[in-house]
């Protein structure tokens, strides 16, 4: 455990990656899930095919092919590169592939939201007036959002573990499992000491997370 | 009163799928008239208050709102829709607003009405339905009767040239209903246009200009309050009330 302890700034240089990733594939993949719940719900039959056949083919198709596609597909196949320094042009494409992959489960939970609305409630608001993209706004998303917080957390959850793929499916990236891995292959500290480290690491991340999200489910609850 | 014309519907045709819920409907509703529309459960009274705002579409027939034709859809319909106000049977207000922000939501987003203002319009509103006291609280809190009083400010809100009240009294406690029905009185005799879709003969005979009865999907009937309980002059509108007057 010692040899592990001194290696610490390792593990927590590892997992300021994993933390980096997460948070930015979050903040995106929750811009891109509700603009494709909008899709998905509006009245246009062209925007609720497209978004329907990204969210199924997507969500259908292992992270690892996913991740495979940006790293292998786009970035080295295709030579896509959005950052002049290689670790940072591989952790943005880490980055676009977990929020588009994530951004399938972020829709279905919030489209499950939407489904707990009364249409009356709709109904109201467009009797006032309010356009589709107002109704949207301000009586939809608030509520389905609201209804969904739980749900989300195990999805922040998920992607926080799925970071971890980011740096075996063909992109490499820095992220904590890759420092474990180093760790391992450079034999700086025994194997069962840091894999313990690291799970710890992860709970110490996600455990507080998940409780955040209960907590913070029960406050915002909309009352019926 | 007047006799502008201001909600037209004619030749109005409907269906859900194989049911002819509208038949050729002709109705005119003058400004300032209180028209209250009766019938048996599934005549599609109901159906028809909800065209006057296209939150039912139709399939044939115009429906004229103060001389302009409903827009199909879009900003027009948005527009139109803010003209005339409705009050659901199961209220509808937004859960997760405060009964202030149900009232000031269509002015500051549909009209563009300044937030001082709208808060201070929609304190009047809610004074006016009594119910100011509970501005803060949010729509779970308050009874059915003080929903639906809320629901009717809102609609008040937006200036509305005609009310629709589609069933308003049918969701609520019998203790409330009278709360409901005073507003809707109130609101009568200071010359709003309102059609009414209602079970409450008593409010009917009492603050209606005109009774519309409906039976299979077509307006069998139309005539004073007084005149239709006293003489109903069809069969299914004598049937009718005989069922309703007799418990």
């Amino acid at each position: 455990m010692e040899a592990f302890l001194s290696n610490i700034d390792r593990v927590v240089d590892g997992f300021s990656w994993t933390v980096r990733l997460t948070l930015l594939s979050a903040l995106f993949s929750f811009v891109l899930g509700i603009l494709l719940t909008a899709m998905r719900v509006s009245p246009v039959p062209l925007l609720r095919g497209l978004a329907t056949a990204y969210v199924e083919s997507i969500r259908n198709t292992p992270l690892t092919l996913v991740l495979l596609f940006c790293g292998l597909g786009l970035n080295s196949a295709l030579g896509v590169h959005l950052s002049g320094t290689v670790a940072l042009d591989v952790f943005w494409w880490a980055v676009i592939g977990l929020s588009a992959y994530t951004a399938c489960f972020v829709s279905e939970s919030l489209r499950a939201g939407i489904n707990t609305i009364p249409l009356g409630q709709v109904e109201a608001a467009r009797s006032l007036g309010l356009t589709f993209t107002q109704n949207l706004r301000l009586i939809v998303i608030p509520q389905a959002l609201r209804a969904v917080i739980g749900p989300l957390g195990s999805v922040l959850i998920a992607l926080t573990k799925n970071t971890t793929v980011a740096s075996v499916a063909g992109l490499g990236v820095q992220e904590a499992s890759r420092e474990m891995k180093l760790m391992f292959d450079q034999g700086v500290a025994p194997v069962l000491p840091t894999f313990l480290g690291f799970a710890i690491g992860f709970l110490i991340l996600t455990l507080p997370t998940g409780y955040f999200f209960g907590w913070l489910s029960k406050r915002v609850a909309v009352v019926r | 009163m007047t006799s502008t014309p201001l909600v037209v519907l004619e030749n109005v045709n409907k269906h859900f799928g194989d049911l002819h819920v509208l038949r050729d409907i002709n109705m005119t509703v003058n400004s300032g008239e209180v028209v209250v529309v009766i019938g048996p459960s599934g005549s599609g009274k109901s159906t028809l208050c909800r065209t006057i705002n296209r939150l039912e579409p139709i399939d044939s027939g115009t429906i004229t709102l103060d001389g302009q034709p409903l827009p199909a859809e879009g900003r027009g319909l948005a527009r139109l829709r803010s003209d005339v106000g409705m009050v659901f049977q199961s209220f509808n207000l937004f859960a997760h607003k405060t009964v202030l922000q149900n009232v000031t939501l269509g002015p500051t987003k549909v009209l563009r009405t300044g937030r001082a203002e709208a808060d201070k319009r929609g304190m009047e509103l809610l004074d006016r339905v009594q119910i100011g006291e509970q501005a803060d609280k949010y729509p779970a809190q308050l009874s059915g009767g003080q929903q639906q009083r809320v629901a009717i400010a809102r609609a008040l809100a937006m200036n509305p040239k005609v009310l629709l009240f589609d069933e308003p009294t049918s969701a609520l406690d019998p203790e409330m209903v009278q709360e409901v029905l005073d507003v809707m009185t109130d609101l009568a005799s200071e010359g709003m246009t309102m059609v009414v879709v209602t079970h409450e003969m008593g409010f009917a005979r009492r603050a209606a200009n005109r009774v519309v009865f409906m039976a299979d999907g077509q307006i069998v009937e139309e005539n004073t309050p007084d005149e239709f309980f006293t003489k109903p002059r069809s069969e299914r509108a004598q049937d009718f009330l005989s069922k309703i007057l007799t418990h």
